[in-house]
């Protein structure tokens, strides 16, 4: 893998540090008034999640993680894993665990298309699209209320996740969601 | 569609540019300093280890040569006293590779003056003077502190004495950095970055003076009669936690001069940066004879961004780097 120097750091830029596979969010630039440069970086750890907040001296270089991000289809879960399948033509399968899957399971509607993030060939990471349109599957009954009050309840929807939704939605309609924020977007 | 195509400042920000310039021109108008103009482009670049000169290729009558954009305009201006110009000053575009930031573009307009026969302390209270012209208001009280006191109070360490491993230590623990194989100026300058220059300016202007003697660029050096020490006579001025302008009392001293461009090119060599064409014309400058005095770099971007009470230089440019 190559290596890559303080320069070189962009955002989205996968490098590996402390043995785990990570993800340049940004580089700050920081110089004192003369003299050497510093670069003050913000990384995702790939596995964790986690931001983590680094400094390095302006040149040094660190490894670069062999990393892909590929659109898969989500086909089932047998329990214990969950199935994808990449969308560009191989039918190639990948499993993925529980700790990769992590907050998304409740994001997941078969043959909707997901971002699976291998490493080393292994999936570590799953990220659902923006939005995503699911059935509600369970809410208290519609009310003819004011809605220009703006008035909320809970609903569940078919993937599992509980989002919030104007008192007019009922079960069985299919709502548009924003999964960044898990906030009500429409009616589909 | 993309909108990148806009302006990083706002259309208002840059008629507010425009109004603190004119206001850096007034200022030495009023005080007899004469404006300049130098190349942006020189046969000489600057060898300082820590900065990245960019280069190109240029047909000029000698044929196809190497030129280097300037970082500063500091050596065509020295030319220009050596040549009896008396006082001048410049706005003038300087370049510094992969100097992109927050507070850092590639290409940004430096404020540079040179006082011939003034003292450092003279120049200090006019680079007070000056900030205070352009803002309009004042900045708060001024304090001086010396580089050695600032990083005792600090850091509660003496950045003179105290041990390469203290240092280190101290550095590591502030800036979780890797450290162990840094050089004494390396884990100063991360102590600086991080863990003073912050705190530094935040209830008024702050001078820094007395720096460490390998800091000493192309200021001279002298051994300070109250410790014994040889300290750089050179100041940078904080304010809100960001350095201003960096000022020296200026070599004169050809000799040295040129022992200084080898030793910066050999420490660039170690560095595996590549050697800068030292510039031939300021040694011959010196050697002519240059007036004794203090000179000073402000950085205009970052005057302007902390007079209009924005987050970055971007904001206050045109169209800074990522757009330009």
């Amino acid at each position: 893998m190559a290596t890559y120097s303080t320069n070189e750091f962009k955002g989205g830029l996968k490098v590996m540090l402390d043995g785990d596979p990570c993800s340049i969010l940004e580089n700050e630039f920081v110089k004192p008034g003369k003299g050497q440069a510093f670069s003050r970086v913000k990384l995702r750890n790939l596995i964790t999640g986690r931001v983590w907040d680094r400094t390095f001296k302006s040149g040094e270089s660190l490894e670069g993680a062999d990393v892909l991000e590929l659109d898969m289809e989500y086909l089932y879960s047998d329990g214990d894993m969950w199935h994808f399948m990449r969308t560009d033509g191989s039918f190639e399968q990948y499993a993925v665990d529980k700790k990769a899957i992590g907050d998304v399971e409740k994001w997941l509607k078969e043959q909707v298309v997901y971002t699976v993030t291998l490493w080393n060939d292994n999936a570590i990471a799953v990220s659902p699209p923006n939005f995503i349109e699911l059935e509600v599957v369970e809410t208290d009954p519609g009310l003819k209320g004011d809605t220009a009050q703006g008035g909320s309840k809970p609903a569940t929807l078919s993937s599992g996740a509980v989002v919030r939704v104007p008192l007019f939605i009922n079960e069985g309609e299919v709502l548009k969601v924003d999964t960044r924020n898990g906030e009500y977007v429409s009616r589909a | 569609m993309t909108t990148d195509w806009r302006p990083s400042a706002s259309i208002e920000t840059l008629r507010e540019r425009a109004r603190l310039l004119a206001r850096v021109r007034a200022f030495f108008a009023e005080r007899d300093v004469l404006e300049v103009e130098t190349p942006m482009l020189g046969h000489g670049g600057s060898t300082d280890p820590h900065l990245a000169s960019l280069s190109l290729e240029a047909t000029t009558p000698a044929g196809r040569e190497r030129l280097w954009l300037q970082t500063s305009p500091e050596f065509h201006m020295k030319r220009l006293l050596a040549a009896g110009s008396g006082p001048v000053f410049q706005l003038a575009r300087s370049f510094r590779d992969g100097e992109v930031g927050r507070r850092h573009n590639l290409e940004f307009t430096m404020l540079e003056w040179y006082r011939p026969g003034d003292t450092l302390d003279e120049l200090i209270a006019e680079t007070q003077a000056l900030i205070r012209y352009v803002l309009g208001r004042d900045p708060g009280p001024c304090r001086q502190c010396r580089y050695r006191e600032l990083f005792r109070t600090q850091v509660g360490l003496d950045p003179f004495t105290a041990s390469l491993t203290t240092l280190c230590q101290a550095a590591e623990r502030e800036t979780g950095m890797d450290l162990h194989d840094a050089e004494r100026d390396a884990c100063l300058d991360a102590l600086m970055a991080f863990a003073i220059e912050p705190h530094l300016g935040q209830e008024g202007l702050e001078v820094v003076v007395d720096y460490p003697a390998s800091q000493a660029a192309l200021a001279r050096k002298h051994r300070d009669p109250e410790d014994g020490e040889v300290v750089a006579a050179r100041f940078e001025v904080y304010w809100q936690g960001v350095e201003l302008a960096n000022g020296y009392d200026e070599l004169t001293d050809a000799e040295e001069q040129a022992a200084r461009f080898v030793e910066d090119n050999r420490e660039r060599q170690r560095l595996g940066r590549g050697e800068v064409d030292a510039d031939v014309r300021l040694l011959a400058a010196l050697e002519a004879g240059m007036p004794s005095g203090s000179g000073v770099a402000l950085g205009m971007d970052r005057l302007i961004q902390l007079a209009l009470g924005k987050a970055s230089v971007a904001e206050v440019m045109a169209f800074a780097t990522p757009r330009c």
